[in-house]
């Protein structure tokens, strides 16, 4: 009899003590969080095994093959660091990017297009300069924010190659006095509510690269577009509606 | 008693075991000097975890790859069509192998191999690895000509041979796996990076007008355009090491790429070579057709021909080219020209 009192109290430090330090110690769950670009052209998807042929066509009507797209997006939104990324639709590198021991809440995914000029330094990224990414100096330095190559049938029916390649936008009106602008661009895809390890589905659709809000024509824009300041801009206000939200699994 | 006994033969063959370590020589690791510019531009060179550079192991690739004894008749070695004296090609549009039978390609200039991020190696991207690559040329009927069981025999009969296998790769029995590592080994350490234009870079030298000239040439995407495919000041391979038609063929004899993949749209694509050491690689081109830069510089300017493949960077196809005037030509030599490093060809680490 004389014990229970004892008893009583041991089992009320106990959980005393313990109380405070389950409530320390509670880590929130930790999810694997994978995003994947997936690409098509007017809903209609593609990929490598589609490049090389004449089977897109533009909103300007004009017949088009892909045969090389690469394209760097940087400071995704759900990595703490800065962060860059190269996506090679042709290589099928880059195209899913994994980001672990992200705690369940609510997030803004959000990533940018391009580097923003803060981050495009000339040269200073091993990765990209081992693949040949680089703007010569002469347009400012830095990098490619997308090289896509391809032919299309000209006004005289005969393939020719087009280089839609989109950097930061230079006016060498004055090549003393190089004047730039910032053609890199953020894409906000929302809140993502992440409660176990989901899968993001980040669409691409290439053909809005000719459509929205500039028409573009191939016969008139086709090549050495890297120092074609008003095509920059025109390229960067196009982009803006490429990429969307698709599935989340 | 017989728990004592097995202490006691425990204790015996662990002691053994030990004393057998101990007499296993391990090699030196190699200390890969790697150029500032590529240290600083450039992500690490690629060197499999299964055949790391070693003393003992460069030394013996470097014995193995001016050995004759690899051909089949003892008279060619990979040094007869790759010299170190000339960039490591041998300057014949082609070579002739043991039986006097002439290739279709022009051997390829060996430098900065351990930079070939996708390992792709000779100009159709056939052979996946160095190790692998040095496999083949051994075989071939109009090159070295050999059996590889019989190489190794060889080679195991020598005098001095199986103490240099032992102490690069702790055996003395040699095979074809074990000689193609030591031949990578030495492969990997033929870096070259140290021309005129990388001391230009690194400040130690200026350039003259027309190199200056040349390289922006090379650098603007409405004349030249050379840079998209063979590096920059940024990426001192000075080649992309990927497959592309130059525009060379409107059809195609030599399928190339397209041979390896067997896929169509890969016909007619060579790979990218570096623009390193022009100077000492001529001629030029997969079936080395242009003698001098002259022609090189032309063929982008004006010859280019028009094909299903041909790669959308080539430009104005229709009017042959680019169109380069004679003074950016010029320039643009000039500028290629300070790409050639004497130091690595004089280098006499590489030489026999």
């Amino acid at each position: 009899m004389k014990k229970q009192p004892y008893l009583l109290i041991i089992t009320l430090l106990l959980f005393a003590a313990c109380t405070p330090e389950k409530e320390c110690c509670v880590q929130p769950e930790q999810f694997e969080v994978t995003l994947n670009f997936t690409h098509n052209w007017d809903r209609l998807e593609f990929t490598k095994q589609d490049f090389n042929e004449l089977k897109f066509t533009n909103a300007n009507g004009e017949r088009l093959s892909i045969e090389k797209l690469r394209y760097l997006v940087s400071n995704i939104s759900l990595l703490d660091a800065k962060n860059h990324h190269l996506i090679d639709v042709g290589e099928n590198t880059g195209t899913s990017i994994s980001i672990p021991n992200l705690p369940e809440g609510s997030y803004v995914l959000s990533f940018r297009f391009g580097f923003s000029d803060e981050d495009n330094t000339d040269g200073a990224y091993q990765d990209l300069n081992s693949v040949s990414f680089n703007v010569p100096e002469m347009l400012g330095g830095g990098y490619h924010f997308m090289q896509f190559d391809g032919k299309y049938l000209d006004t005289n029916t005969e393939e020719s190659g087009f280089n839609y390649h989109t950097i930061r936008a230079v006016d060498r009106t004055d090549p003393n006095n190089l004047e730039f602008e910032d053609t890199s661009f953020e894409v906000n895809l929302g809140t993502i509510k992440i409660t176990n390890n989901t899968e993001i589905e980040i669409e691409v659709n290439l053909a809005e690269w000719f459509k929205n809000p500039n028409t573009w024509n191939l016969n008139e824009l086709n090549t050495v577009l890297m120092p074609n300041f008003e095509a920059q801009k025109m390229m960067s206000a196009n982009g803006k509606s490429v990429f969307s939200l698709g599935a989340i699994n | 008693m017989k728990k004592l006994y097995i202490l006691f033969f425990t204790f015996f063959l662990l002691t053994n075991c030990s004393s057998k370590e101990e007499e296993i020589y391990t090699p030196v690791p190699y200390n890969l000097e790697i150029p500032t510019l590529f240290a600083e531009k450039l992500i690490a060179p690629i060197i499999p975890s299964d055949n790391p550079l070693t003393e003992e192991g460069v030394a013996l690739g470097k014995k193995l790859f001016f050995d004759k004894i690899l051909s089949g008749d003892n008279t060619q070695a990979c040094a007869s069509c790759h010299n170190p004296k000339k960039a490591f090609t041998d300057q014949l549009q082609f070579s002739a192998g043991v039986q006097g039978v002439f290739g279709t390609r022009n051997a390829m200039p060996l430098f900065n191999l351990a930079w070939n991020f996708d390992e792709r190696f000779a100009w159709d991207g056939k052979e996946f690895g160095l190790e692998n690559q040095a496999l083949e040329p051994v075989l071939n009927p109009i090159e070295m000509h050999a059996n590889w069981d019989i190489v190794a025999e060889k080679l195991q009969q020598n005098a001095t041979y199986p103490d240099l296998f032992l102490f690069a790769f702790g055996t003395s029995k040699i095979n074809a796996t074990l000689v193609t590592k030591a031949i990578a080994q030495f492969e990997r350490t033929l870096i070259s990076g140290n021309s005129k234009f990388d001391k230009y870079l690194l400040g130690e030298t200026p350039l003259t007008s027309a190199e200056q000239n040349g390289f922006n040439v090379f650098m603007d995407e409405a004349k030249g355009d050379c840079f998209h495919c063979h590096g920059s000041n940024n990426n001192p391979l000075w080649t992309d090491n990927k497959f592309h038609n130059n525009g060379l063929d409107a059809t195609f004899e030599d399928l190339g790429f397209g041979a390896v993949t067997g896929d169509p749209n890969d016909n007619g694509k060579f790979k990218s070579p570096s623009i390193r050491n022009l100077a000492f690689t001529a001629p030029y081109m997969h079936d080395g057709r242009f003698a001098t830069l002259e022609e090189v510089i032309n063929h982008y300017s004006e010859g280019l021909k028009r094909s299903s493949t041909i790669d959308p960077l080539m430009k104005r196809v229709n009017e042959g080219g680019v169109q380069l005037s004679n003074q950016d030509k010029s320039d643009l030599k000039a500028f290629l020209l300070s790409l050639s490093d004497t130091e690595f060809i004089n280098n006499t680490n590489f030489q026999k």
